[in-house]
């Protein structure tokens, strides 16, 4: 059963086409991660499917359900964590989730709740008191009390510490072992890798990429090879310098440059050589596996390139 | 599967909920009931013992004014807290959580509209108790049932008119400068803190046209020897009646649960900035 359907989904602030002819599926039990850029539309897409805006074109349905239809029923069988939205502040984190909790069907505990997402010493604190990270957490468990059958994650570990980052991993990956479907958007590709089993990419409100984390990184080629540019060569020639040498384009950040190898032996080989040959040293030379960071640089790369 | 926890106990939670806010934040305790009772001891002090001379002879004073500010209370508690409380809570996006949980959203509205009820009855009955415990304030038990009436029919009104303004207002401060922009003024021209003998004519006008001085009236009518019992002012009360109903028709329409775009999202500001 599919816990997520879109088709041609649209939505048109004005000229902005915010979301523009998306079409993905998302099924039961799974984990599905929507990447992209800032203002590429995954905030929108996550909201027309919870309900809160309505689409301008294009079908949506979560739970064979039409959100924008939708009434309490609904409501009930989803858990929502939005991108950013406050709680009472004058309330404890006991209080807030036995509020919140009061109005579903089926509940979790404030206790479980608490232990899950690594609050256990902060049940009776006021929501005011805790740190922006710890609120979050609170985000977190509000997003789960009703025990969701689908669950909207927006950037739901911002602000997190690497421990409760984690923490909030195994909760996501157990949700989503325990068949709750779960859509998430992240700027976390590491996030993104470890916990979905797919993911799309979004550009300018368009998917221009899906699939396994797996499938996309092998899509793109095997190994990252990246240095410093050595003090010798101008940054603005580096390209033309370095991009011979491996064979492929390469990417720039600050002094580090970067490129998706095909066949690292040859091209570390070829680069190597050139360097014993200048007598340059190159710093902070590093041959990996690609991941998905790399798939996605390279993919929004070729996108911004496109668009100028 | 398990049904859904009965409407009764939602309301009765929520209303809990709202009670305990408001509770929790000290500056609007003291605003909406504190201030009232400040407000009449310093009347006591300053026209104690004055009276108010008419052809029928002469009564004192403290009827009135006590009764004006115990309206003046009812309406801080409804309409003054709705319109600070309400676009606060969409602001921090508070509005927008509960929009997404299986509360029906009139829940969620009618806890709030219920405790603002609550605070205005409890802020009534103080300012009451101590006038008539500390200084000799007449109650006419004959007259209680219109002051009942009145009460129920003004905090209806004002609740109503409260989120009508709550709905207009995009951001949170904007709508506790508007609240007390609009019933700070309209409080002096509505006999709430003093009496006017002769007021001038447009003075009068915009009383009359507001709904602010016909519910301090019709209020202070269940208070002043003037009035025989059972002192219900219909009139009056209709007229409040009638802006209640326009309050609740604005307040339906434009409504919304999402924070404005401008808005802060986590904004801490709270009335004291504007009062
Ligand atoms: N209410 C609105 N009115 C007008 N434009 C909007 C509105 N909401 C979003 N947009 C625009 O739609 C685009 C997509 O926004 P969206 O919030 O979906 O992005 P996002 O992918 O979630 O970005 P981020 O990673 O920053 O959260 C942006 O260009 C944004 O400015
Ligand atoms: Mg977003």
């Amino acid at each position: 059963m599919l816990a997520i359907e879109v088709r041609d989904l649209r939505k048109h602030y004005g000229d902005l086409y915010a979301v523009d002819g998306v079409t993905f599926d998302v099924r039961q039990g799974e984990v599905y991660a929507l990447l992209g850029e800032n203002g590429a539309g995954k905030s929108t897409i996550v909201e027309i499917l919870e309900g809160h805006r309505s689409a301008t074109s294009g079908q949506a349905q979560v739970l064979g359900i039409d959100p924008a239809a939708a009434k309490r029923d609904f409501r009930d069988r989803i858990g929502i964590v939005l991108q950013s939205s406050g709680i009472e502040r004058e309330f404890t984190v006991r209080e807030v989730i036995e509020l919140y909790g009061g109005c579903y069907r089926e509940r979790r505990s404030a206790e479980e709740l608490v232990a899950l997402v690594g609050l256990q010493d902060k049940l009776n604190a006021r929501i005011g008191s805790l740190s922006g990270g710890q609120q979050r957490r609170v985000d977190l468990a509000l997003g789960i009390v009703g025990k969701p059958e689908v669950l909207f994650l927006d950037e739901p570990t911002t602000g997190f510490d690497p421990a409760a980052r984690r923490k909030s991993w195994d909760l996501i990956e157990q949700m989503g072992t325990d068949g709750t479907s779960v859509l998430l958007t992240t700027h976390y590709l590491d996030e993104a890798e470890r916990l979905a089993d797919r993911v799309g990419v979004l550009a300018k409100g368009q998917l221009i990429a899906e699939g396994t984390p797996e499938d996309l990184i092998s899509q793109v080629s095997g190994t990252t090879v990246s240095f410093m540019v050595p003090d010798t060569t101008e940054l603005s020639e580096a390209p033309g310098v370095f991009g011979p040498l491996l064979g492929t384009e390469v990417r720039i950040s600050g002094r580090l440059i970067e490129a998706s190898v095909e066949h690292p032996a040859e091209a570390v080989n070829r680069l190597t050589s050139w360097a014993l040959d200048a007598e340059v040293e190159l710093e902070s030379l590093s041959v990996r596996r690609a991941s998905l960071e790399d798939v996605y640089l390279s993919l929004t790369a070729t996108d911004n390139e496109e668009a100028e | 599967m398990m049904p859904f926890p009965s409407t009764i106990r939602l309301v009765v939670a929520q209303t809990k909920y709202q009670l305990l806010t408001f509770w929790r934040i000290p500056v609007a305790m003291f605003f909406t009931v504190g201030l009232p009772l400040v407000m009449l001891v310093l009347f006591n002090a300053l026209f104690g013992d004055s009276t108010i001379d008419t052809p029928d002879g002469s009564w004192s004073s403290r009827q009135f004014y006590t009764a004006g500010l115990a309206a003046f209370t009812a309406v801080s508690a409804t309409y003054t807290n709705l319109a600070n409380m309400v676009p606060l809570r969409r602001d921090e996006g508070v509005l927008k959580r509960w929009r997404g949980t299986p509360l029906p959203t009139w829940t969620y509205l009618c806890g709030f509209i219920l405790s603002a009820v609550i605070i205005a009855f409890v802020g009534v009955t103080l300012l009451l108790t101590l006038g008539v415990v500390a200084y000799d304030l007449d109650i006419d038990l004959a007259k209680m049932p219109a002051a009942f009436v009145t009460f129920g029919i003004g905090v209806g009104a004002f609740a109503a008119l409260g989120m009508a303004l709550a709905s207009l207002v995009k951001s949170a401060s904007s709508a506790a400068a508007a609240a007390n922009a609009t019933i700070l003024p309209l409080a002096f021209v509505s006999n709430v803190f003093i009496q006017l003998d002769d007021p001038p004519r447009w003075i009068e006008i915009v009383g009359d046209i507001f709904p602010l001085k016909p519910f301090v009236e019709a209020f202070q009518d269940c208070f002043t020897p003037f009035v025989e019992a059972p002192a219900f002012n219909w009139a009056s009360l209709a007229f409040v009646a009638v802006w209640g109903a326009a309050g609740l028709g604005v307040a339906l329409w434009k409504f919304t649960w999402e924070p404005s775009g401008s808005a802060p999202r986590r904004s801490r500001s709270r009335r004291a900035e504007t009062v």
